[in-house]
């Protein structure tokens, strides 16, 4: 009975010890030299591999990082300015600031503002419907509301209004990595610079029809009227095909647009309620100002 | 043993409720709206602008490129504008809206019954022609006739097929073409035959249409090196390439096309056109269309100038139901459904199907059940249930090894599963990007 | 709002084919095995398949809605269909509570752990009844009932009126040296085994009424030939191979043609040369679980693969571990062990067994 013991204990660990003596020699041989810094520069990521890069993960980043010589085109948005401090500490090198951003969704137009007119029946994503039709509502720019987007967001950023049947963007978890500006087939989400408490004016509408038709599919549609663009003191607004848009670089949130959209497709987001100033502009401004409320509400409560 | 491909397959019911139907000619309408992207490629550009007279047959838009068609107007009358309608594309594409006033044709289509069956053009005059006359593949792929017909350089076409299966349920416009202008199609057939320099060309027929077999059998004795070949029914024998395997048993590789095994396959209608534009100089500006539908009070088979609204078809089979839960453009399985009536008919439109309320809502979807029906029914060995998957998850690379490209969106799959699973919507989905990828790729 | 036009891809039109009717259809197929062991085991048959689907179904619902919190899809016949198979594969005078705990394994376990239909790598009626097996080994092997008529009640103890299976008296009877013409005449005779007059499982045994379902789902398209048609092929035509290579085919083969192929002989355990025993393939037919296996346990759908090509391989597979479990292995029938081993295989054969494509060019 011992000696069986005792062959087992013997073979076993003759068998240990040769093992571990070919896996020494073939770790030698295989060994990858690799560059130190990449690991020092991957633990300074996020961690994230969102792909908000460009690159497949951090790992990918960090390396392409070390072998370039500058960071031209290289920026981790979900780290933003700080992370790239840190990288460019341990590579030695003068860091590269960028604006922080925040992703919008250029649609406003919810259940109340933009009816339906046929049902949709297929499988329930974006992209299948949009390569199907325009939509179930008459206006084939908006959002579909099958939040293909929310599916996407590795940050939990982004989250499906069941009101108005529109993805939120919830602003202090959205790190502008762009993984929902690339999933969305109508193309709704823009990365606009962040401004200071997250206050934001933008048009919320990508409708290039024309405004009659424009304002029958959807009552907060963009009508092309150019008021916004003729009241605009810097230039930051352009239309293009019925179509307005605000430059967030050159816009300085005068909030001098807003009351002037006859359908109030620009929203402001992040502003201390106005004062009135005349009767006639007053349901107008309680509409946006309400509707603002609910969205900063909304953006409280995930906070 | 009666012909027909051998890999899956499936038997919808016909319905071919307007079988028995002759085409009646429909009213010209008071307005048209003619689509700019009526065929597969690039869209035709406008050659005429707002405010100008036109005639019936006139070109209004030239084809823009090689893979592209040109457009005639299908009335006389004047231009109201150019600018974005609603398609069965489903989104506002740019089209040519024309006011009619009148029926007047230009001077150089041959408008007489007679006819004409000797031709001597050239093969290349032929090619030519029928590219100036904006034909199209009229079975529903609105692939531009004269590409297909220009065989490219190392291949050479052995045979002809004509596709006259119509195996989408509902639709019987081809059927009515061949049985109403069977001797102008043999015509056709001839033409087409020449402009190939092919001997022989196939007339393939699904065995539910024995009296077009029997009528074009004994008018092609008249004609050299042109027979029927009657086929088994099944679905979907009217894809080309299922048609090639059912006729002349040869199998178009992965990833090619007839061509590749010494094929052309035209569809009937597209036949009967080139027969009009040779012999009668007659340009692509109207078609047979089938306007079916359970609920429809006279299924019919209508002559229709393109740039029809359908609800006009509609109302002349007597009128849209109380019930009607969709509008399709084609047949039940591939076919197209629209979010309105208003839009136009176009070149590729063979059908028009009314489906009851009860019929149109899909079923609730339930878990794979690993059944392996879809991958009995696909006519092209693929694996559906693997696909769908694959397609939900974005594996691309491996949707491209499992060869989703060589789908040819038949249906079968989502048709048959019994979990009614919406295979087909993921598939295509993947299919668009795994193309998307490719192109990237060989750029 | 009910006026609005409905849009969706295509197609448009659907076959009206569905998991209930296929899995309804399975259970139609099963109903004339059932009824011929209702006539032999009387109330016990009817007693074991009521509780065990029954409890199937109870257990899917009470998962499904309280530990998954998914939609409740009993009404789909799967669990019917597990209910069934499980208590085809007992004995009719298995006590309730025994039945119970299979049918626990069989959902809770082999398919509700793995997200329900669809989802599940191994059969779990099958599952159900190995655990069983192995549990209670006393009540499943030697405890079968014999068939005493319509009216029998429903015995759930041991006693007098029950033993092994005939496949387990053979097996026993060469593991003691008997030879096969000792043996032969303490089992029933072919026919009666075809046609289910035996002691076994209660829906093993009724060869001829599964072949009637087998044709019924065949017609009906529930299945196709391939895996029933390969295992019950490969298992026979193993078994005929190694029959002609025991000293009862040879002395059969000897007797008719007069050609003297040689026997296998081993020494055992006591160190002495003797012979190798087998009973002939027609018995190994006839008896024991292999139809039942082959028609309804391996060719259920999720658990077995999705090509043509893979189904045969999968069949072959199951029918020769069957048959090596049979004549060389411990227990006396092995089908449900060799499907389960097959079901493993099942992941891999998808992965690389592929279809025909159309248009393959190499």
């Amino acid at each position: 009975m011992d000696s069986v013991i005792l062959d087992t204990v013997l073979t076993l660990s003759g068998l240990g010890a040769g093992a571990a003596i070919i896996l020494f020699f073939v770790a030698q041989k295989f060994k990858v030299v690799e560059d130190p810094r990449i690991d020092e520069v991957e633990e300074a990521l996020p961690a994230a591999n969102c792909g908000g890069c460009g690159f497949a993960g951090c790992r990918n980043f960090a390396e392409a990082c070390v072998k370039a010589k500058d960071f031209e085109g290289l920026y981790c948005p979900v780290g933003g300015n700080e992370t790239m401090a840190e990288v460019a500490k341990i590579l030695g090198r003068d860091a590269v600031e960028q604006d922080p951003r925040v992703a919008v969704l250029r649609c406003n137009g919810g259940c109340e503002s933009r009816p339906k007119t046929n049902i949709y029946n297929g499988a329930a994503t974006c992209k299948i419907a949009s390569a199907l039709y325009g939509g179930d509502t008459d206006c084939q720019y908006g959002c579909l509301g099958f939040g293909d987007c929310v599916e996407v967001c590795d940050f939990d950023a982004l989250k499906m209004d069941p009101l108005t049947g529109l993805p939120v963007v919830n602003d202090s978890n959205c790190t502008a990595c762009g993984a929902c500006v690339k999933e969305c087939p109508k193309d709704l989400f823009e990365l606009r610079k962040r401004a200071k408490k997250d206050r934001k004016i933008y048009v919320a509408c990508r409708n290039e029809d024309k405004g009659g038709i424009a304002k029958k599919s959807c009552s907060v549609a963009c009508i092309g009227c150019n008021k916004c663009y003729n009241v605009c003191p810097h230039d930051a607004i352009t239309m293009n095909n019925y179509l307005a848009f605000i430059d967030a670089d050159k816009c300085k949130l005068c909030r001098k647009c807003v009351p002037e959209c006859p359908t109030n497709s620009i929203l402001e987001i992040g502003f201390p309620p106005r004062k009135d100033r005349s009767a006639e502009t007053d349901n107008d401004k309680n509409e946006v100002t309400s509707g603002e409320k609910e969205i900063n509400i909304n953006n409280n409560k995930e906070v | 043993m009666l012909k027909t491909f051998t890999l899956g397959g499936v038997h919808p019911p016909e319905n071919k409720l307007s079988a028995k139907e002759i085409i009646k000619e429909l009213d010209i309408p008071e307005n048209v709206t003619v689509p700019l992207a009526m065929h597969l490629g690039v869209p035709a550009k406008p050659v005429v602008e707002k405010g100008y007279p036109v005639k019936t047959g006139q070109l209004i838009a030239k084809g823009d490129g090689f893979v592209s068609a040109n457009i005639h107007s299908p009335v006389s009358g004047k231009v109201l504008k150019i600018d974005k309608a609603l398609d069965v594309s489903g989104y506002k594409k740019d089209a040519i809206f024309i006011n009619t006033e009148g029926d007047e044709w230009i001077e150089t289509i041959d408008r007489s019954a007679e006819i004409i069956k000797d031709f001597n053009l050239s093969p290349e005059e032929i090619v030519n022609k029928i590219n100036d006359a904006g034909i199209v593949g009229l079975g529903g792929a609105t692939f531009p006739s004269h590409v297909k017909l220009s065989v490219p350089r190392g291949k050479k076409a052995e045979y002809l097929l004509i596709n006259g299966v119509e195996c989408e349920p509902y639709l019987t416009s081809d059927h009515a073409v061949m049985l109403e202008r069977s001797e102008e199609l043999m015509v056709g057939i001839s033409i087409l035959k020449k402009a190939l320099k092919v001997n022989k060309a196939f007339i393939g027929i699904e065995v539910n249409k024995p009296d077009a077999i029997e009528k074009l059998s004994n008018i092609a004795q008249e004609f050299k090196g042109i027979s029927v070949q009657p086929l088994e029914v099944k679905y979907p024998q009217g894809g080309e390439k299922q048609l090639i395997k059912a006729v002349l048993s040869r199998e178009v590789p992965s990833g090619g096309l007839p061509i590749d095994v010494g094929v052309v396959v035209f569809n009937v209608g597209t036949s009967l056109a080139v027969y009009e534009a040779i012999q009668k100089n007659k340009p692509l500006f109207e078609r047979v269309v089938t306007v079916t539908g359970k609920s429809l009070q006279k299924p019919s088979n209508f002559k229709v100038r393109i740039g029809t609204p359908l609800i006009k078809l509609i109302e002349a089979a007597g009128g849209l139901p109380e019930d009607t839960g969709k509008i399709i453009n084609g047949g039940p399985m591939m076919g197209k459904a629209l979010s309105s009536a208003e839009v136009p008919v176009i070149k590729g439109s063979s059908g028009i199907l009314i489906l009851k309320r009860e019929e149109s809502a899909r079923k609730e979807v339930g878990p794979c059940i690993r059944c392996t029906m879809c991958v009995k029914v696909c006519p092209m060995g693929l694996e559906p249930y693997l696909l769908m998957t694959m397609s939900e998850k974005a594996l691309y690379e491996s949707l491209e090894k499992e060869k989703i490209m060589d789908c040819i969106e038949c249906g079968s799959c989502s048709y048959i599963c019994p979990a009614n699973r919406p295979m087909l919507d993921y598939i295509r989905l993947g299919k668009n990007q795994v193309g998307k990828i490719i192109r990237e790729r060989k750029k | 709002m009910n006026k609005q036009i409905i849009i969706s891809p295509s197609p448009h039109v659907h076959s009206g084919q569905s998991v209930e009717k296929l899995m309804y259809g399975v259970i139609i197929a099963l109903l004339p095995a059932l009824l011929v062991s209702i006539f032999f085991y009387g109330k016990g048959a009817i007693a074991v398949t009521l509780i065990s689907v029954a409890s199937c179904i109870i257990f899917e619902f009470l998962i499904q809605k309280y530990i998954l919190k998914t939609q409740v899809r009993i009404h789909d016949g799967s669990a019917i269909v597990t209910g069934m198979l499980l208590a085809f594969n007992l004995p009719s005078n298995l006590p309730w509570w025994i039945i119970v705990i299979g049918a626990l394994v069989s959902i809770g376990i082999a398919k509700m752990t793995f997200g329900g239909i669809g989802n599940n790598p191994f059969n779990p009626a099958l599952v159900g009844r190995v655990f069983l097996l192995v549990s209670f080994p006393a009540h499943m092997t030697t405890n079968f009932p014999y068939p005493q008529g319509i009216s029998t009640p429903y015995i759930s103890h041991i006693d007098g009126f029950s033993g092994a299976t005939p496949l387990g008296i053979i097996k026993e009877g060469f593991k003691n040296g008997k030879s096969i013409t000792e043996l032969i005449g303490d089992v029933p005779s072919y026919t009666d085994m075809f046609i289910g007059k035996l002691n076994g499982s209660l829906g093993e045994i009724a060869g001829a009424a599964l072949l009637l379902g087998l044709i019924y789902m065949l017609i009906r398209r529930i299945i196709t030939w391939h895996i029933p048609v390969s295992v019950v092929g490969s298992f026979f035509l193993f078994i005929s191979v190694l029959w002609i290579f025991s000293i009862d085919g040879h002395n059969i083969i000897m007797a008719k043609t007069s050609l003297n192929i040689p026997y296998i002989s081993y020494t055992n355990n006591e160190g002495a040369l003797v012979p190798f025993h087998m009973a002939d393939p027609v018995f190994h037919m006839v008896s024991g679980g292999l139809f039942l296996g082959a028609f309804f346990m391996a060719t259920d759908y999720v658990t077995s693969p999705m090509v043509p090509k893979a189904m045969i391989i999968f069949g072959v597979g199951i029918g020769i571990i069957t048959g090596l479990i049979r004549i060389f292995g411990a227990y006396p029938e092995g089908i449900s062990f060799a499907i389960l081993i097959m079901n493993g295989f099942v992941p891999l054969m998808n992965r690389y067994i592929k279809p025909k494509r159309f248009g393959q060019t190499n």
